[in-house]
């Protein structure tokens, strides 16, 4: 066990390399950089720069050097000093406007899946157990909705439909009142009352494809022989029921994690987007629009980081939890 | 017999397992022979007839194809269908809500028509308030001249499949948006963008999956393994931080033309992961299986084997893998648009049009502007609803 979670560790080394290498790949390819852009803004609002301070502020954010050299001095101050580069929109190291915001992401995305699994699990196992029973068409029905509906659009219309029902305006974290005053009980029902509606719609859209995978899982399951034996010798169909096919019905749905955070973490920065939330899904669209390159960079190299290492989590969790599974047979 | 057979072809095929409509066939031949035709046309029959015979049982998949075929064929005479043109503006008749259609005038039944609009201030609310002017009815006619168009972007024409003609009052379905311009008209031109966009990038998708999926399967070992993890890495990337900063790297100044190809390669460069896997796993099966030995044997060159034994093997299960990628590659588009990064206004697509309704005031006060959001969740369902009936229908073994 422990040679497995040690070599699977040594694995994400190469892997995180090979993600840092597409997300500055990508942070590369617009034409120009993040000094053609400030110098054209200049210009815009009617300031001329000079063609040497120009060159002054490339060489100055080394964008004079080839694109080789600034991908390892990128990747060496993050893997030396935990340096992610210089944001030039906000004037700060990248490092710390991520960590201001990068809580609210994490917070939001990982409760959103406890949240998916609260719902999907009890439905989903009713679901298999009840098989074209009314509830069970409405959990597909719902599960479809959910898996078709951009999460965005009912964000707006639930955005909406709660400022014009019950007065509430669902918009960032904190109502209006709570900005500038210190933590207190009522500011954090305040921040809750906030963060239900991100919540059930990232949530949604996980919980329906998890319904659907726990649902056909089970379904298989219980036809199965050892669940006749078990019936036969007796056992109460709760303890029958629980006892063996939803454990093993539940392990697909822990090691499809790896597949649930990429989806989750999407929803969570196209939802806050809409909902003005200020977590890391703002702070992505305004510096790809501005071109603030390292910033881009280190937004998506840290997403994909969480989730290659929750995948990981899922499968050492799967690796302990299912003995079926021969971790060892990985060494050779 | 052989009449019987091309009698039965029809009316078996949408009945149960094997095939055979019980009601219908008590009225021909004896048990026997009834059996017996059945039979033979069903073990004689090919794999792809089998799984065309499955999927029309599945009647849910069948009505969403059709629908799907209905709304492609739409999309692809916008000019016609759609009553105005995408840029077309009503002088005065700003966000002006769904035109009610009555047949219904002074208590006598009509043809469908619609009444003209007044438009009055509310001096306490500002709002605009539209009544009918309920005087003279204006008839809905069908074929009827309007707006002047170019059909395909070639040739000058006027004819719209319906409207009220030029002089009468403007017949807009889904209302109008705050410059005046109808909402169903854009719905539908911009269906041609967001359902091509799903289809092209799944096509390109498709080509890069199986080129790598099959050097991935076919060569193995480390090239395989090599593969294997890159694609690895790129399922880890969360999709729409990656799509945004892809699209990002577009110019402003690209045509509208040059966009919707860029936006088409970036939906494709995430989406051919699921398609390589797919490819490659099935490539590693078959290729264990007695009939490629026995190709080989025989003398069969590499990529015949390929391409005329394997290939056919799991070329049902790729067609669902496409139908299911195809509406992944619509909410793609459309999340982008939405934000500004895809397609470019004045270009239309359903994502460009939410962009229009993202304020969430003018979504209180104007509704029906998240009307083609409808169009979205609809096809995404249909796709869905087909790419399910195909699997079944695709599954050998299933009843």
């Amino acid at each position: 066990m422990l040679v497995y979670i040690v070599r699977r560790l040594l694995m994400l080394i190469p892997i995180l390399l090979l993600v840092s290498f597409i997300a500055f790949f990508v942070i590369e390819l617009p034409p120009g950089d993040w000094v053609t852009t400030y110098v054209s803004q200049l210009r815009a609002s009617g300031i001329e720069l000079s063609s040497q301070e120009a060159q002054r502020l490339s060489q100055l954010y080394g964008f004079d050097q080839p694109t080789y050299v600034r991908y390892f001095k990128w990747v060496q101050g993050i893997v030396l000093r935990g340096d992610f580069g210089w944001s030039f929109q906000w004037g700060k190291p990248v490092g710390e406007v991520i960590a201001e915001r990068l809580p609210i992401t994490l917070t939001i995305s990982l409760l959103a899946l406890v949240f998916s699994w609260l719902v999907a699990i009890p439905i989903g196992i009713y679901s298999a157990t009840h098989q074209y029973s009314l509830i069970d068409y409405l959990a597909t029905f719902i599960g479809f909705i959910g898996l078709a509906t951009p999460g965005f659009l009912l964000a707006m219309i639930l955005a909406w439909a709660a400022n014009q029902y019950f007065g509430f305006s669902a918009l960032g974290l904190y109502s209006t009142e709570f900005l500038d005053k210190p933590w207190s009980t009522a500011k954090a029902i305040d921040m809750l009352k906030h963060l239900i509606l991100p919540l059930v719609i990232i949530g949604m859209a996980s919980a329906g494809s998890t319904i659907r995978v726990l649902r056909g899982n089970l379904l298989d399951e219980l036809k199965k022989q050892y669940v006749v034996t078990a019936r036969a010798k007796g056992l109460s169909e709760m303890q029958l029921l629980f006892k063996y096919p939803v454990r093993l019905a539940l392990n697909p749905v822990f090691s499809t994690i790896g597949w649930l955070l990429p989806a989750i973490f999407a929803g969570e920065v196209l939802i806050s987007i809409v909902l003005s939330v200020p977590s890391i899904g703002p702070l992505l669209l305004r510096s790809t629009l501005a071109q603030d390159m390292y910033l881009t960079g280190s937004i998506v190299l840290i997403l994909s980081a969480l989730t290659i290492v929750g995948s990981l989590i899922s499968d050492i969790y799967l690796a302990w939890a299912d003995p079926r599974i021969r971790y060892g047979g990985l060494s050779k | 017999m052989s009449t019987q057979l091309s009698e039965r072809t029809e009316s078996g095929v949408t009945g149960s397992t094997p095939f055979i409509d019980e009601a219908e066939d008590r009225s021909v031949g004896s048990v026997d022979e009834r059996l017996e035709a059945a039979d033979e046309r069903f073990y004689y029959a090919n794999p792809w007839k089998l799984i065309m015979w499955r999927f029309r049982r599945h009647r849910l998949a069948m009505i969403s194809l059709v629908v799907l075929v209905l709304l492609y064929t739409v999309a692809l005479f916008a000019e016609f269908v759609s009553p105005y043109t995408a840029t077309w503006r009503a002088e005065g008749l700003q966000m002006m809500p769904p035109t009610k259609i009555h047949v219904f005038h002074e208590g006598s039944l009509h043809r469908p028509f619609v009444y003209g609009l007044e438009k009055t201030l509310d001096q306490e609310t500002f709002k605009y308030i539209f009544t009918e002017d309920t005087s003279t009815p204006y008839p809905i006619l069908f074929f009827t001249q309007g707006v002047e168009y170019k059909m395909w972007g070639q040739w000058p024409m006027s004819i719209h499949l319906f409207g009220t003609g030029l002089d009468a009052p403007p017949v807009m379905l889904f209302g109008s948006d705050q410059l005046g311009r109808d909402i169903f008209s854009r719905t539908i031109y911009g269906s041609r963008i967001s359902l091509s966009i799903g289809l092209f990038g799944v096509l390109i998708s498709f080509m890069i999956g199986i080129a790598i999926g099959g050097i991935s399967g076919y060569f193995g070992g480390t090239t395989d393994e090599l593969i294997q993890r890159m694609i690895d890495v790129i399922i880890s990337i969360p999709l729409i931080p990656f799509w945004m900063a892809l699209s990002a790297a577009l110019p402003r100044t690209w045509t509208s033309t040059q966009t919707f190809l860029a936006i088409t390669l970036i939906l494709a460069a995430v989406t051919w992961t699921g398609l390589a896997r797919v490819v490659r796993g099935k490539l590693l099966a078959l290729r264990e299986e007695d009939y490629a030995l026995a190709a080989q044997v025989a003398g069969a060159s590499k990529s015949r084997i390929i391409f005329r034994h394997l290939m056919p093997g799991f070329t049902s299960h790729l067609i669902v893998s496409v139908t299911l990628a195809i509406p992944v590659a619509i909410l793609g588009e459309t999340a982008l648009s939405f934000l500004g990064l895809g397609i470019q206004p004045p270009a239309v697509s359903w994502g460009v049009l939410l962009q229009d309704g993202q304020d969430l005031v003018a979504v209180a006060q104007q509704p029906w502007r998240l009307i083609p959001a409808l169009f979205v969740i609809g096809t995404v369902l249909l796709f869905n609803f087909v790419g399910d009936g195909l699997r079944d229908a695709a599954d050998p073994y299933s009843a």
